[in-house]
């Protein structure tokens, strides 16, 4: 490690969730030096889980969901400035001013942004957004305050099934429009799929499964409907491209680093790899665009965009920055998250997709409440709840423990027949898709590497 | 003041509901909706759900950035 580990100068880049936590950690840790943090955003820190819920339902404003402070950081932000490059041996946050930032560690907390529309020309229609940032919830929900008489949601993850549900909400006629069997499939796979499927139905939504949109249409420049691949077309006034997102790991080529499309690689304690898979001991990753390995997922390389551990990571990270090598600590948080819906509250723990069976253990989909428990290879990997958020806690130790799958007798919540498990039905993870909340990248290289040695001048 | 509650950890236990119904809400049976700018007439009410949530799930503070320079 380059300089005192509490002194010096730290660039943090990425000025949302992770890197707010991660600076405030730094300070608490007792770090005492030059602070930067930069963010591409002119916003304050905000928190987006509200922008698809209570924004959308006209409750909340899009500008009033800043995150609250855990400690004054003492930083110098530069907002609204994203970093353009990084030069790893001259040890430089490039900004797209010009500026150059000398650093001694580095934290990259460049998340992630909504997938934009294939079509540029399409993409540009008025009436047609995606909902990432706060800019994007506000425009959404004036579009919704309008009164359209349909909105089109294209891909039903947990975005754009949260973005139907406020729209069936407000009392909106909606198309949802979804490649998979189901919406959630990609994260949650078939049978919590199916149920969902259902609850969007029963709650009027428009579902065509199956399909694609191939070209959306306008009409002097507005969106007016679109095309599917089963040759049906859906009139529309408001298009919301809800495809996923794309890791903002462009800034980093050239760096040397292990960035790709799947995020920057790093090891258990957040240190950044570089392309020959060396570890760094000044760069430090943490947040949506890290991947990591996780010893409860045989160390597969996991990408989570998930809050918890935007918070949890940016934490570890954070310390291990302003630690000696004895006292550094790894990031082995159970990944978690949440989602609530067509009045259902969906929690997650664990990684449903790291799996190959599932087996209802309390509830069921009739009652609109449940437990969910998801195996691989005869060994507890997640739990979904669904409206029984307090069930869940006791299936997280089942995980933590790698407790056998299907889990024994106990945890039912009454007699009956025997647990039958069946295939998880999530996607296979050697196959891109655009929707899933998590991806499983251990065995999958991103891309051919080349050497590439800089000469800095 | 803003807050941000960690709905990882609430479970709906809604001490945060009765004690600032304007601020906290269930949506559905259990899924927690809240206003994360909380008007100054609700301060003292939503410093007390803080204190009274039984998983700790609500963070409050100042605006992030206040101490920007």
């Amino acid at each position: 490690m380059s300089g005192e580990p509490r002194g010096g100068r730290i660039v943090v880049v990425g000025a949302s969730l992770a890197g707010l936590r991660a600076a405030e950690t730094l300070r608490e840790k007792g770090f005492a030096g030059e602070l930067t943090i930069v963010g591409d955003e002119a916003l304050p820190p905000y928190d987006r889980p509200p922008l698809s819920k209570q924004v959308l339902l006209g409750r909340v404003r899009a500008r009033d969901v800043g995150l609250p402070r855990r400690r004054a950081v003492d930083a110098r932000w530069r907002l609204g400035t994203p970093a353009a490059g990084l030069d790893t041996a001259g040890k430089r946050v490039l900004l797209a001013g010009g500026e150059k930032l000398p650093y001694d560690r580095l934290l990259i907390a460049t998340g992630t942004r909504a997938r934009p529309w294939p079509n540029p020309g399409e993409a540009a229609l008025d009436g047609v957004l995606t909902l990432r940032t706060a800019d994007d919830a506000s425009r959404l929900a004036g579009l919704l305050d309008a009164g359209p008489r349909r909105v089109l949601v294209i891909g039903a993850g947990f975005t754009g099934s949260e973005i139907a549900s406020a729209c069936r909400e407000r009392g909106l006629e909606v198309t949802v429009a979804e490649r998979g069997p189901a919406p959630l499939v990609g994260a949650l796979g078939g049978t919590l799929g199916a149920l969902a499927a259902a609850q969007q139905r029963a709650h009027g939504v428009d579902l065509r499964c199956g399909v694609t949109v191939t070209s959306l249409r306008g009409d002097g420049g507005r969106f007016a409907g679109a095309e599917l691949s089963d040759g049906s077309r859906v009139d529309a006034e408001v298009a919301v491209v809800a495809l996923g997102a794309v890791r903002n790991t462009e800034w980093l080529a050239g760096s040397g680093l292990a960035a790709g499309p799947r995020g920057v690689a790093c090891d258990a304690g957040c240190r950044a790899f570089d392309m020959y898979g060396i570890v760094t001991d000044d760069i430090f990753v943490a947040g949506d665009v890290a991947r990591f390995p996780h010893p409860l997922f045989e160390y597969q390389m996991l990408s989570l965009e998930h809050w918890g551990n935007a918070v949890a990571q940016a934490e570890v990270a954070a310390h291990n920055m302003v630690s000696a090598g004895p006292d550094r600590r790894p990031h082995l948080a159970v990944p978690a998250f949440w989602s609530s819906q067509f009045g259902l509250n969906i929690k997650s723990v664990g990684v449903p997709t790291f799996s190959d069976q599932v087996v209802i253990v309390q509830g069921s989909p009739q009652e609109r409440r449940l437990v969910a428990v998801y195996g691989y290879r005869g060994r507890v990997t997640a739990a979904v709840s669904v409206n029984r958020a307090k069930w869940l806690e006791h299936y997280q130790s089942l995980i933590e423990s790698g407790a056998p799958f299907p889990p024994g007798p106990g945890a039912a919540d009454g007699p009956g027949p025997p647990l039958s498990p069946v295939p998880s039905a999530v996607p296979d993870p050697a196959v891109l898709s655009h929707g899933p909340s998590v991806a499983l990248t251990g065995h999958l290289p991103d891309r051919r590497l080349a050497v590439v040695h800089h000469q800095d001048g | 003041m803003q807050i941000v509650v960690d709905l990882n950890r609430c479970q709906g236990y809604a001490q945060c509901v009765f004690l600032a119904p304007e601020v906290f809400e269930l949506h559905g049976e259990e899924a927690l909706m809240y206003e994360p700018t909380v008007p100054a007439d609700q301060r003292e009410r939503v410093r007390r759900a803080v204190a009274a949530c039984p998983v700790q799930a609500i963070l409050s503070g100042e605006q992030a950035v206040a101490d920007v320079r």
